[in-house]
């Protein structure tokens, strides 16, 4: 096995898998107040009413290409009579779509976040790097498809790519099957791996708060002034606890005011 | 029946001065931070005049509160759970900073550290988004008492539903202050709109509030609130409202704006509801009906039912008792002098308004007649359409007769008293045309012209045995490496989010209550042991002028 294979398609998946997951729950368990998507519509509304939800209804609908073309095995489609052909017109077809909203409202994004002097002020370090992520995968990812699915005779991505993303998931690395793999594949791969390491340390955790509950609950919330609730207060943290007189935890069901 | 208590304000618009100190304390306490410049948890609008933000009330445009739909149920203005989720990656309806105003400071470093030069120096003023300078065009208050008005009062929302002769004429007629807070409404939109689930009504008081740690910046809340009373940090990217100082509150004090007002125009009191009944009076069809049907959800703390409901529902004694001397309930069940801002909104607001007669009074007197008498003062509530027409627009969803009855009973407040202060007769007729009683006009004196403290205020405390673990629910900037951390101490480093003045010391219940006696007197010295030097004479050792000698332990050496 090679070293720098080894080192990219296994070693380097790994570690940015482990930092997103930890990430993740660290945040979440010491930065609640953080986690916002830190809007600027109140700054600039014009440009923005138009590319933010170009750029989140392509990338979800990217999002949901990359999860059927690469998750779901090949066999599986087409056992339901998706042949390869079909497949390949329909992820070209809906993927240039998606790509093309996508990377139109990322655009507008950035200039919007470059020139209007309100939101550029407002642009943190981190923010920048994130963009320039971003930017990157889908810029590859687009490439790549452009070059090799619509200009070129197609690549079949679900031979090599997608059973080295399952293989991952399963804990059954195959780094051999990344080796060949065209170069802006590759790019597409590594930049977005590096993407998803950064991930829980960017305003990219909004991601992770898409409010479905909505559609649930009440209208009308209601708490109670000494409760301690789930997500939202944290517990102190272990050695941080208030000193309380031993037997005078009270009651909380019987008195509620 | 679900008894539930809450706390609420009524604003006597009679005695508002427009002074903003309310305002300005209000700022002070809550939001003179970055992100939150523009904020005005507190302000106060001359009207007729557009408000903050600008022409907030025209809800064609912002989409705020709920509407009635065809089916009779209550809906969202902005559209129901999928509108929203669909429309969560740029809010439609949400004002942009411009449409409060751009916030500001001054180059003052140039008035003393400016090169020579032949003009003076000026501060020009710098914008608090670019740091670039900037002219001033709005504020919070820029029609302040009218200023501009004739450019810009043509505007305001409720004026451009009356006739075209009023908007002529309004300049010359009227002119009063509306100081708004958050209505801590029965039915929130904000609450309602807010994706997340992170905006909820106290259960015990209320209080309407955002935790901060579980908002994620949706920003649904400001454009479902109808009174543009849910404000975005733009620093923070988190929804901010105003609190009634519920810090305060527990400690059964008043919030700040009411503490400072110096016209005393406002109280604070318990009133009790049936929490079941505020969806179907919401939904009433007709929008003038919304008022009756509002005052119809609250509960009377003397029936011996909502009593026993309100104990079953576990609510102690000085609750009900509070709920009993409430003057919230007073003025708006018993007298019914006060009114609900914007009822139609269909969120059941719960800082009310005693309507103002002075706009009346004042016609009377530039005409030379009596401003005091009853009969003069009844004609001109009748015959002055334009204010009656336009509060009405303000409190009653346009229906004059309430607003007319408020005024007729201030009216006769007015000239009753005047015939006992001047030593006359009383006039029991005057009571009788407004449907009171003497008895019953003396004692809304009392409490609206002499308004003692104890009187206006009548706040009972959080319970300390229940509030222990309260903490405010844990405060949210106090987070590792937050703005917050480490309390006091570190009140001025710079969290991640720019800095925070004055956070956090922890006003909780019980630490407040360890360090203050009942009455409010310390009841323990801050450096214990400790003596003033100011008041030693020089002579003698007094106690206290050296800390305690400890005794050496055992037999290691004794201290130098």
């Amino acid at each position: 096995m090679n070293p720098i294979d080894f080192l990219l398609w296994v070693a380097f998946p790994y570690a940015a898998m482990a930092v997103f997951v930890v990430g993740h729950i660290f945040r979440y368990r010491h930065d609640q107040f953080g986690w916002t998507s830190r809007s600027s519509q109140t700054y600039e509304n014009r440009l923005l009413r138009w590319g933010s939800p170009m750029f989140h209804y392509g990338i979800l609908m990217v999002l949901g290409g990359h999860i059927v073309g690469l998750l779901v095995p090949k066999e599986w489609l087409e056992f339901f009579g998706v042949t390869e052909q079909i497949y390949h017109l329909g992820a070209t077809w809906l993927g240039s779509v998606a790509a093309a909203l996508t990377l139109a409202g990322l655009a507008i994004l950035i200039y919007r976040r470059r020139l209007n002097s309100r939101v550029l002020l407002a642009t943190t370090v981190m923010d920048k790097i994130m963009y320039l992520l971003l930017g990157a995968a889908l810029l590859f990812g687009t490439t790549a498809t452009v070059l090799f699915q619509v200009l070129g005779p197609g690549y079949d991505y679900r031979g090599t790519i997608s059973p080295w993303v399952r293989g991952l998931l399963l804990a059954q690395p195959d780094p051999s099957l990344m080796s060949h793999v065209p170069f802006f594949f590759q790019l597409h791969v590594l930049s977005a791996t590096l993407l998803f390491m950064l991930w829980p340390f960017t305003r990219l955790v909004h991601v992770f708060s898409a409010p479905l509950a909505y559609f649930v609950r009440p209208y009308i919330v209601y708490r109670s002034r000494d409760q301690h609730r789930g997500s939202g207060s944290r517990k102190p943290r272990r050695g941080w606890e208030k000193s309380e007189l031993p037997g005078s935890t009270r009651d909380r069901q019987g008195t509620r005011r | 029946m679900r008894v539930m208590a809450q706390m609420s304000m009524i604003m006597n618009l009679d005695k508002c001065i427009g002074c903003h100190t309310c305002s300005v304390t209000c700022k002070q306490v809550w939001t003179n931070r970055t992100g939150v410049e523009y904020v005005w948890f507190n302000n106060v609008e001359t009207k007729p005049g557009v408000g903050y933000p600008r022409r907030y009330e025209d809800q064609e445009k912002w989409k705020g509160g709920w509407i009635r739909n065809k089916r009779g149920r209550l809906k969202l203005r902005s559209g129901g759970r999928l509108k929203r989720l669909a429309t969560i990656f740029n809010n439609p309806d949400l004002p942009v900073i411009d449409d409060y105003y751009e916030p500001w400071t001054y180059d003052y470093d140039m008035l003393t550290k400016a090169p020579l030069s032949t003009q003076s120096p000026v501060a020009r003023p710098k914008s608090l988004l670019t740091g670039k300078n900037m002219d001033i065009k709005w504020s919070g208050n820029w029609d302040d008492n009218l200023g501009g008005s004739q450019e810009t009062a043509a505007d305001d929302p409720i004026l451009a539903t009356m006739s075209e002769h009023v908007k002529m004429e309004f300049e010359n007629t009227f002119m009063f202050y509306l100081p708004r807070i958050c209505e801590h409404c029965l039915n929130p939109a904000c609450v309602a709109a807010c994706p997340s689930g992170a905006m909820y009504k106290r259960e015990e008081d209320g209080i309407v509030l955002v935790d901060e740690d579980g908002c994620r910046g949706w920003r649904m809340c400001v454009s479902a609130c109808p009174y543009k009373k849910v404000y975005f940090n733009h620093k923070t990217g988190k929804a901010e409202k105003c609190t009634l100082c519920y810090p305060l509150i527990e400690q059964g004090k008043p919030t700040i704006c009411s503490e400072t007002c110096v016209g005393r125009l406002r109280y604070l009191g318990l009133m009790l509801y049936d929490a079941d009944a505020v969806l179907a009076a919401a939904s009433i069809e007709n929008d003038e009906d919304l008022l009756d049907a509002q005052r119809g959800v609250f509960l009377d703390p003397f029936d011996p039912e909502v009593i026993a409901a309100a104990k079953a529902e576990g609510m102690e004694d000085d609750w009900i008792l509070a709920a009993q001397n409430s003057p919230i309930y007073k003025l708006i069940s018993e007298y019914k002098v006060a009114l609900p801002l914007h009822p139609e909104y269909r969120t059941m607001p719960m800082v009310w308004y005693i309507p103002p007669l002075s706009p009346v009074v004042d016609v009377i007197s530039t005409t030379n007649n009596d401003g005091e008498d009853a009969r003069t003062l009844f004609a001109a509530i009748d015959k002055l359409r334009i204010p009656v027409e336009y509060l009405a627009g303000l409190f009653s969803a346009g229906d004059t007769i309430p607003v007319e009855s408020s005024l007729r009973k201030l009216a006769a407040m007015r000239s009753y008293m005047r015939d006992i202060n001047l030593g006359r007769d009383r006039d029991e007729s005057i009571p009788e045309a407004v449907g009171m009683t003497g008895t019953e006009i003396e004692a809304m004196y009392r409490l609206l012209a002499i308004a003692k403290y104890e009187d206006r205020y009548v706040i009972p405390k959080a319970h300390v045995e229940t509030a222990r673990e309260l903490e405010e629910l844990a405060c949210s900037l106090d987070t590792d490496g937050g703005p917050g951390m480490g309390g006091p101490t570190a009140a001025t480093a710079a969290g991640p989010y720019g800095k925070t003045p004055g956070m956090p010391f922890s006003a909780t219940v019980d630490n407040y209550n360890e360090m203050v006696g009942r009455g409010g007197e310390k009841t323990r010295p801050t450096t214990p042991g400790r003596i003033n030097l100011l008041n030693w004479n020089g002579g003698g050792v007094p106690p206290g002028l050296f800390p305690p000698r400890v005794p050496p332990v055992g037999n290691a050496g004794s201290p130098a």
